[in-house]
């Protein structure tokens, strides 16, 4: 049975609808990848699994729960957290504090601490105390990565996570996922650079319209394909 | 020269009083952009219960107002969990129409439970007795409501920047949907934060009723004060809070030594006058 | 949205109700004239009441419902224009005709420098500001020693009693000089609220109203388009302080006795016309309407209860603001689609409401 699952996964802001019926599944230890053009539903997807939209309630299963019409602040409780579009840091804390407030509320056990966060990303250890919102942007990425591993997920979502960054920056970035992969999160990406995605990528779903348009193992996947279940035909 | 001193100290001890008023208002204010008009008839509220439990059970005032704390920090949380978090939002009509009515609900609930009659809370001999400072005598009721509000500004200060409630408190304020992400309830945290305003409305009725006489109608006034003192500190500073709290009350004792009639008037305005040369306040956050 | 969003600038705000309004709307107001000649001297009297109620609500929706400017001290202009109206009789001997006339022009001079200050606060601080300046203003009158400082003063009878307008209605209707003075007053009223509707309806259906109703809605795409949000709101808020004061002075002729706590009364001036609003609607000409005469039952039902009937009234109008935003009137449009006078309506439902229409670009 999958760690998490969406089956039949709708989603609409009023009158829009932006999903139509998604099923994804990530196992234990697995990483995967969403990738998809502008518009194409990736990032409600990603709102509708974290809680910020509701959904139905057995449209999200975790661990076999439904989680579907919970709140975020309960997801986040049960073991998923989200780096959401844009790092959105919360400009009155410091870079310690935006770190602290990802385990807000709860005495959280395992490897990530404010320690073990400090040596993925040394340089945050240096600007600790520095506003959040002060850092250039590769650094804001990993502050928002490390907010979400604070509470030590046991599944990482990450939104878009290169946007606006530099290569060097990115690259930087995903160099730390091997280090979060193996204190034991499973972790969904949410890419628009697709050669990323394919490189941290176990499986790769294609989104396309509010659906998913292809799905495999990166070995399996051509270019043609991909531009297919990209753009349509 | 030593009544000018006098009036100047006075001024600042009153200026404590109203750093009190204005510092739930504040808190607030600050962290969910609500501007409650009920502030003053809640400060009258708290004064009555401490009243109620000074007379009722024979509880030292101080005593009564530590007992009225859970019992007001529970009726804030309940008022902003189930009534304001329905009204917050982009419209600033709902959470003003709303506090306005709930201003006139307690008042006149007030009114039918207690009658217009003017009150007092009896502190004993604490109400009479005066330390000589240097050249000027000092009431101890007044000196104890200044170091108070010093006193509460600090540890709300300690909350705010030292705890991981404050940690939330601020975090909630720049970013409800985030916060949510990161496990925070938006609405518990308002909850909170408007129990803990009540709880230093608490401390400020205690000195509300025990330094002079109330009665159900004069919230509005309070609010008023409150309001002032923020506006002239600075909105989203404490310490500017109490320092205009202490503009209030120093222009008041001015007022009051020319006039007794001028008391009010000359408060209200040293407020416009701050407001017409400075008009973001005396100390204003860089960021905004 | 709706298809006239497509061309907002020439919305068509005439509907087949509204044209039924008309006709009724015009015998509705040859009936009220015509009332002192079978009506009694309390029913008079309780009309004045009514209407005086309704032009202050008229106004206060204005200021709140379309300009977005959240008063809670418009007693400053009803106290200001009554003091003015007993200064113009007492101190200048005017008739007090003529004073009236000058108290509200007078409201508007004062909503001058009261503008240059609260426009500098915002949103709910504007609101306090308000109070503040209510306040202000109140206190520096009560020194007015030769008007009777803190406990007031009577306009003097003869100043009432002569005027020629009294003498001819009493005349006309064979009452004496108090029971003319019932009558004037009622008419006075009655073409003020007229005249209050009649020009809140023709500045909401100008291109200026759209702009108000742009500036309520997004004060920055108002700014956009180029309106200029500052300097409607300050048109509206002068406009609000004549028509308050006109209405102050007024009500203090037919009081004939003043005092600063009750001329600045923040329950009796501004209390009771925000429920007046909120209960009838706010952002529609109707709502007021519905909202005195529910205001009125109410009042006439409660009396006898002190200040349980100022309770109800709070949480009659807390609920109808978190159940109800946009009052009895509202429910009604919304079930029936009747206007009576149709404009551009003040949104509460968000920015995705039904009942939007489109900016200029829409």
């Amino acid at each position: 049975m999958a760690l998490l699952e969406t089956t039949g996964l709708t989603a609409r802001y009023g009158d829009f609808q932006a999903l139509f019926g998604v099923d994804i599944a990530l196992n234990q230890g697995e990483t995967i990848a969403i990738i998809g053009a502008n518009g194409a539903g990736k990032t409600t997807l990603m709102r509708s699994i974290s809680g910020v939209l509701a959904s139905e309630p057995e449209a999200v299963l975790f661990d076999g729960e439904k989680i579907g019409a919970l709140p975020a602040p309960d997801i986040v409780a049960r073991g998923i957290a989200m780096v959401p579009e844009g790092r959105k840091l919360f400009a009155s804390l410091s870079v310690e504090e935006n770190l602290l407030i990802g385990r807000y509320g709860r005495a959280v056990e395992g490897h990530w601490n404010l320690d073990t966060v400090y040596d993925l990303f040394p340089i945050l250890r240096e600007r600790r105390a520095n506003p959040g919102t002060a850092l250039s942007g590769g650094q804001q990425q990993m502050v928002a990565i490390g907010r979400a591993l604070m509470s030590n997920p046991r599944v990482l979502l990450c939104d878009e996570i290169s946007l606006g960054l530099a290569p060097v920056v990115i690259r930087d970035i995903y160099a730390a996922f091997p280090r979060i992969r193996e204190a034991g999160a499973s972790i969904v990406v949410v890419e628009q650079d697709i050669g990323q995605a394919l490189k941290v990528a176990d499986r790769v779903y294609c989104m396309m319209e509010g659906r998913i348009t292809l799905t495999g193992a990166p070995a399996t996947l051509t270019r043609e394909t991909i531009h297919a279940a990209y753009f349509g035909h | 020269m030593t009544s000018a001193l006098d009036t100047i100290i006075q001024g600042i001890l009153l200026g404590g009083l109203y750093a009190l008023f204005a510092a739930g208002l504040s808190l607030v204010f600050g962290i969910m952009r609500l501007v409650n008009l009920a502030h003053g008839d809640l400060i009258v509220l708290a004064a009555f219960l401490i009243l109620v439990l000074v007379t009722a059970l024979g509880l030292n005032p101080f005593v009564a107002a530590l007992v009225a704390m859970p019992l007001m920090f529970a009726a804030g949380w309940a008022l902003q969990y189930f009534l304001l978090n329905r009204t917050l939002g982009a419209d600033i009509l709902p959470p003003l129409l709303v506090t306005f009515g709930l201003s006139i609900v307690i008042q006149n609930g007030l009114l039918e439970g207690f009658t217009a009659d003017s009150r007092r809370i009896s502190a004993g001999g604490l109400e009479s007795a005066s330390l000589a400072l240097g050249p000027v005598n000092v009431g101890v009721m007044p000196l104890l409501t200044l170091v108070s509000a010093i006193a509460v500004i600090i540890g709300l200060n300690q909350l705010f920047y030292r705890t991981s409630l404050g940690r939330a408190f601020r975090a909630t304020s720049d970013d409800p949907v985030t916060a949510g992400l990161m496990g925070i309830r938006p609405k518990r945290i308002f909850a909170t934060a408007t129990g803990i305003a009540m709880v230093v409305v608490t401390i400020a009725a205690l000195y509300l009723g025990t330094r002079a006489n109330f009665d159900p109608t004069i919230g509005p006034a309070r609010l008023i004060y409150a309001f002032e003192a923020v506006i002239i500190g600075g909105l989203g500073s404490l310490w500017g809070t109490l320092a205009g709290g202490i503009v209030i009350g120093i222009a008041q004792t001015f007022g009051a030594a020319i006039n007794p009639e001028w008391q009010i008037l000359a408060g209200h305005l040293a407020f416009l006058l701050v407001l017409l040369v400075r008009p973001r306040g005396l100390f204003p956050r860089a960021v905004d | 949205m709706t298809d006239t969003s497509l061309t907002p600038w020439k919305v068509e705000t005439r509907t087949k109700a509204s044209a039924i309004s008309a006709i009724v709307a015009a015998l509705l107001v040859l009936f009220a004239f015509a009332a002192p000649l079978f009506a009694s001297r309390s029913v008079l009297q309780d009309l004045f009441f009514i209407l005086t109620m309704l032009v202050l609500a008229q106004n206060w929706n204005l200021l709140a419902g379309y300009a977005g400017l959240v008063s809670v001290g418009q007693q400053a202009f009803v106290g200001f224009g009554a003091y003015a109206m007993f200064a113009l009789v007492i101190l200048a001997g005017l008739d007090p005709l003529a004073a009236i006339v000058l108290a509200g022009i007078a409201s508007a001079l004062l909503a001058v420098p009261t503008a240059f200050f609260l426009f500098r606060l915002q949103g709910a601080y504007f609101a306090i500001g308000s109070w503040v300046i209510a306040e202000v203003v109140r206190l520096a009158l009560a020194q007015w020693k030769t008007l009777g400082g803190g406990t007031g003063t009577s306009l003097p009878r003869e100043a009432t009693r002569d005027m020629p307008a009294l003498k001819f209605i009493g005349d006309l209707f064979g009452v004496k000089s108090s029971g003319a003075g019932d009558i004037l007053t009622y008419w006075l009223t009655l073409l003020l609220a007229i005249a209050t509707i009649f020009l809140v309806y023709r500045l909401l259906r100008s291109k200026q109203g759209l702009g108000l109703a742009a500036v309520r809605d997004n004060q920055e795409a108002a700014r956009s388009v180029g309106v200029d949000a500052r300097r409607m709101k300050t048109l509206v808020y002068l406009a609000a302080a004549f028509g308050t004061g006109l209405c102050g002075a007024l009500i203090y002729v037919q009081k004939a006795r003043i005092s600063p706590d009750a001329a600045f009364s923040v329950v009796d001036w501004t209390a009771y016309v925000i429920f007046i609003v909120v209960i009838g609607g706010i952002g529609t000409i109707e709502g007021p309407i519905v909202g005195v005469i529910v205001f009125y039952l109410l009042q006439t039902l409660l009396a006898d209860y002190g200040s349980w009937y100022l309770l109800i009234l709070g949480l009659v109008g807390i609920a109808t603001m978190l159940f109800a935003p946009r009052g009895l009137w509202g429910l009604f449009a919304d079930r029936t689609g009747i206007q009576l006078f149709p404009v551009r309506r003040r949104l509460t439902g968000g920015p995705l409401s039904s009942t939007r229409k489109g900016g200029p670009h829409g």
